[in-house]
């Protein structure tokens, strides 16, 4: 019994090395290959995908989420009569945390999912396979395309995140309830600093963007070649990248605003 | 014609991209382009700092000027000694201007407010404030009141 206990316990703990292993080697032997002409255009195709087709999603979401900070905000610091410091919360919550967890959330629901679903239609379908059989190696031609394309993609649209979001917060704080539009700016760039936030939540965002996609294309690329399977790896897709955007969300805040 | 469209869009995503960044550098974090804004030091000596932090608005009549750059301890006095970096077109700060620490609104941030004397010399670069009012500490300010009661 208690071996028993023991051994499906190594079992789990060996498969998941061996899993954090296999990834780690997917990972390096795909983004260790310097893309000729071709790969180029792959790239930006991948670019399109990953990128502007997510751009509609992650606009209409920032803009409602800075329009609900500004409302929330206002309500809350009307009582102190601080409510001139609704830009700097909008824009210190937006830039330094929800901007980076949000958009990446969305990005593994939109771009993720459809990535694991992809390669993994190509793997049930035996295309990987073919790709072998010609000497074309699969990682370099289709996972290293994708992976680039996400990690360069997801910072962009987090910038893109912000701007939206702050302009929203100033529709609902500025436009509608009367806060002062000098105020609104003026307390903002007060409180917010580039070097130190601005540039922290480009730095979650790459990692966010390193997470998603990484998990996302091993998921597509190691998943059982059955339409059972790629749908238990497109939900696995999204729950994991999800998990791992919030775990590392906690230590990087911690790291980066915690002083640690 | 699908794939121009298709890197165009492209391109339009990465342009996005580049400008979104510059316009939360300028408008949201308030960074300004080029050296062309100098400025100068000016430092102030207070009894008591509490609460104010660097970063913290410089103003004057109202309108902020500057920044505090430092708060620290100066060794000789054991005073607070507050350095602050002034907008260099602000050049008419008189000798004997005063700063005082003030607070905006009733729980807002601390700022130091300056107030200009009547001095021919102007303030430069290193000099020290010397009519300084201090942060109003709620603590003290309660004792006093509590004291004058019993007084009476």
């Amino acid at each position: 019994m208690l071996v028993n206990c023991l051994q499906s316990l190594g079992q789990w703990l060996l498969r998941g090395l061996g899993g954090l292993g296999g990834a780690l080697i997917m990972l390096l032997q795909s983004v260790t290959v310097v893309p000729g002409p071709r790969g180029w255009q792959r790239l930006v195709q991948q670019l399109y995908v990953v990128g502007v087709q997510s751009l509609i999603i992650i606009i209409v979401s920032a803009a409602f989420i800075g329009m609900v900070l500004g409302l929330q905000g206002y309500t809350l610091l009307v009582d102190y009569g601080s409510e001139q410091a609704v830009g700097q919360m909008v824009a210190l919550t937006l830039v330094r945390e929800l901007a980076p967890v949000v958009a990446a959330l969305l990005f593994a629901g939109r771009a993720g999912s459809a990535l694991t679903a992809e390669l993994g239609l190509m793997k049930a379908t035996e295309q990987l396979a073919s790709l072998e059989m010609f000497g074309v190696d699969p990682l370099h031609r289709i996972v290293a395309p994708r992976f680039i394309a996400g990690v360069i993609a997801l910072p962009i649209l987090v910038v893109i995140f912000n701007l939206v979001g702050i302009f929203g917060g100033h529709l609902v704080a500025v436009d509608w309830l009367g806060v002062h539009s000098g105020a609104y700016w003026g307390n903002m760039q007060a409180a917010v600093s580039f070097a130190d936030d601005i540039v922290n939540g480009l730095i979650k965002a790459l990692v966010f963007a390193v997470l998603v996609t990484w998990t996302a294309l091993y998921q597509g690329y190691m998943c059982e070649p059955t339409s059972q399977g790629i749908s238990t790896a497109t939900t696995r897709t999204v729950v994991y990248s999800s998990l791992l955007i919030l775990g590392f969300d906690f230590i990087l805040t911690a790291l980066m605003f915690g002083g640690l | 014609m699908a794939k121009k469209w298709l890197e165009v869009s492209v391109g339009g995503l990465l342009v996005a991209g580049v400008v979104a960044l510059l316009a939360l550098a300028i408008q949201v974090s308030g960074s300004h382009l080029g050296g062309s804004n100098s400025q100068y030091q000016v430092s102030a000596l207070f009894d008591n700092a509490a609460g104010l932090s660097p970063k913290a608005r410089v103003t004057l009549s109202g309108v902020t000027i500057g920044e505090v750059t430092s708060v620290g301890i100066d060794e000789q006095t054991l005073m607070a000694r507050v350095d602050m970096a002034i907008d260099g077109q602000v050049n008419y700060l008189s000798l004997d201007t005063s700063a005082s620490i003030l607070t905006a609104g009733l729980l807002g941030e601390k700022y130091i407010g300056l107030s200009v004397g009547a001095e021919e010399d102007m303030l430069v670069d290193g000099d020290i404030i010397e009519d300084t009012q201090s942060a109003l500490v709620l603590e003290e300010l309660i004792g006093q009141v509590l004291l004058n009661l019993g007084g009476n």
